[in-house]
């Protein structure tokens, strides 16, 4: 386990360097100079140099490249070109706001979805298993900035229940928050559920379908423990899969709904600092998301494990 | 028939519905009594495990089923979901083709066998757990304690077969029935599994149905032989009489298509051709394009009927004494 752990930590350092060196050098080669956005209207030649040596722009590319990493390393991302706070900090602050959002709409995805997809594949082939299926298909099409904005329209302006946007700390005032994160968490939640409502749905079709299974049945156990014991339970190591990759996703941010709910995330941030090339601001958010999603798959390699005895983890 | 034998009565199963709709077992009849062993012979798709699987429920959902599986006086097919469960496990053992896939991968060997005692005899988990410790003993598995907690993928297809057994056994039924249990498995596991059955039969007066490919594994074994085609009977015996006069030239087909140490391998006969699809039967006898003797102007246009062609013996075609 513990071994297991360090591999992984080892072969996540690997991933995050290589993260490094596609960002920086992405950022660096798409147009737009940084300098010149952060001066605005005081731009002078004068001032353009001094703010361009002084951010290190002026020096290779390799090298800044080399200090980023080894500055990183030590949990110092730069300063933002835009604020000049530390991107570290801006970060901080604004993972509680994602994580919280991308919580409470898994909570909403997995509490819909899992019911739904194993109901519609015990009822395979029924009117109950269509209505799921293309409930679902429907859920995968639509985009969730535009259920967002339609729950805004109904529950906010038409009759008034919910605030429209905002963000309140879930440690500060949790109503406040819940009824705040309801609305993005519901329009993102669904589209994930259908997601992974049709990925239950198919692993558990998969499941009831193979010879243990029926195993299981010819044991003569009632039915509601072959579907618990035999049928749920085997289904469940693709399902952890692509909750595992749905929750990452949502980790690292729901731009537009972030922008549509003026939901403080890291989603926000990005989009504000891609459109204003706050170099560090993105490489840090893009470095974080990264890490999130390394650690929500080693979660899940975790979790198969605990699943799956033919898994090792030594 | 009221002494816990085992009998299927005009069995028919059909798959699909509308035109895609196979008629995969027609009309198969077939007992067998406490304390023997029926073998059912055929190739793959001639409705044999189809026959057994639907006696027991366990087909799913669009299978049609009509006739009778009796056992002990009832129908299995009459019975609600819930009286089946309480059968199945109980009074009827079942062992399948692969244990590689048969078995829950993700749960133990004690749990796998433990679950249908705790659910049939109401044992409680401990009392459950000795009795599979017995259980691994009786199918001849050493060191039962340690291979409790072992799970499917950390034993051999011998001894995950022999598990399987051990979990048909568990509960003491009436009749065992075995799908192509040793097909998986080398041929010196096979005979021991082949004793491990027959041992168990000897001891309980159990009945079994042995199904398999091979008429080999079966002659070794069963007292009465069915061999299947195309979804039908198409010849009965006992055994003796099987090898030694079959009437069916399918049966004679797959004696002759069995390999003997000592003979040439040129000397084997194959039958050449390919089963028929259950979605589109010849009007005929089932076995007519692939059939060497085609000796009755009837066997095109009509179906045979199963007739006694000696003591005990019945075969489906219009010409039993061709050779």
């Amino acid at each position: 386990m513990l071994r297991f752990s360090l591999a992984r930590a080892g072969h996540a350092v690997v991933v995050l360097l290589g993260v490094t060196v596609v960002v920086f050098t992405l950022m660096h080669l798409v147009p737009g100079d940084p300098v010149r956005v952060a001066l605005g209207t005081q731009y002078t030649p004068e001032s353009y140099e001094a703010l361009r040596s002084a951010s290190g722009l002026d020096r290779p590319l390799i090298s800044q490249y080399f200090h980023y990493v080894g500055s990183a390393f030590t949990g110092d991302l730069g300063v933002s070109f835009r604020t000049g706070e530390p991107v570290t900090l801006v970060l901080l602050e604004r993972l509680p706001a994602t994580l919280s959002l991308a919580f409470a709409a898994m909570v909403i995805a997995v509490v819909t979805a899992f019911p739904l997809g194993v109901y519609a594949a015990t009822h395979q082939g029924r009117i109950s298993d269509t209505i799921v299926r293309v409930v679902s298909q429907f859920g995968v099409s639509v985009p969730d900035f535009w259920l967002g904005i339609l729950f805004i329209l109904l529950f906010s302006s038409t009759l008034g229940w919910l605030p429209p946007s905002g963000y309140v700390p879930l440690t500060e005032d949790p109503v406040g928050w819940l009824s705040r994160v309801i609305m993005p968490a519901t329009a993102v939640g669904l589209v994930s559920g259908a997601i992974i409502t049709r990925f239950v749905r198919s692993a558990v079709l998969e499941s009831l379908g193979s010879e243990h299974a029926r195993t299981a049945r010819a044991k003569g156990l009632r039915r509601r423990i072959v579907r618990s014991r035999h049928v749920v339970r085997n289904a469940m190591v693709p399902i952890i899969t692509v909750i595992g990759v749905q929750a990452a996703i949502l980790m690292g941010g729901v731009i537009v709904i972030e922008v549509v709910f003026a939901w403080p995330g890291l989603g926000r941030l990005t989009f504000d600092a891609v459109s204003a090339r706050d170099y560090p601001v993105v490489q840090g958010a893009v470095l974080l998301v990264a890490t999130l999603f390394l650690l929500v798959s080693m979660a899940v390699d975790l979790l198969y494990a605990r699943i799956d005895p033919r898994i090792s983890i030594r | 028939m009221n002494a816990p034998g085992f009998a299927v009565r005009d069995l028919t199963v059909v798959l699909g519905r509308g035109k895609r709709a196979a008629r995969v077992v027609r009309g198969v009849s077939w007992s067998v009594e406490a304390g023997a062993t029926l073998g059912v012979v055929g190739e793959s798709g001639s409705g044999k495990s189809m026959t057994v699987l639907a006696s027991a429920g366990l087909l799913p959902p669009p299978a049609a089923v009509t006739g009778s599986a009796l056992l002990g006086g009832r129908d299995l097919l009459k019975l609600s979901r819930r009286e089946l469960e309480g059968i199945r496990g109980r009074r009827l053992g079942f062992v399948f083709q692969d244990p590689m896939t048969s078995l829950n991968p993700l749960l133990t060997v004690e749990r796998q066998i433990t679950e249908g005692i705790e659910e049939h005899l109401g044992a409680t988990r401990r009392a459950a757990r000795d009795s599979a410790r017995v259980l691994l003993e009786t199918v001849g598995i050493p060191d039962p304690d340690r291979r409790l907690d072992a799970y499917p993928h950390q034993l051999s297809g011998g001894m995950r077969q022999r598990v399987m057994i051990a979990i048909a056994l568990s509960c003491g039924p009436d009749v065992l029935i075995a799908d192509e249990p040793t097909t998986a498995l080398d041929v010196t596991t096979q005979a021991q599994i082949l004793d491990l059955v027959r041992e168990r039969q000897e001891r309980t007066g159990m009945a079994v149905v042995w199904i398999s490919h091979d008429l080999a594994v079966v002659g070794g074994l069963a007292d009465d032989v069915v061999v299947m085609y195309g979804g039908q009977v198409v010849e009965q015996a006992p055994v003796e009489t099987l090898h030694s006069a079959p009437a069916h030239p399918y049966t004679r087909g797959l004696l002759g298509a069995r390999p003997v140490l000592g003979r040439r391998r040129d000397q084997l006969t194959a039958i050449p051709g390919t089963p028929p699809d259950p979605r589109a039967l010849p009007s005929g006898c089932v076995f007519f394009d692939r059939c060497p003797v085609k000796g009755d102007p009837r066997c095109e246009t009509q179906v045979p009927d199963l007739v006694e062609v000696g003591r005990r013996h019945f075969a489906r075609t219009f010409c039993p004494e061709d050779q």
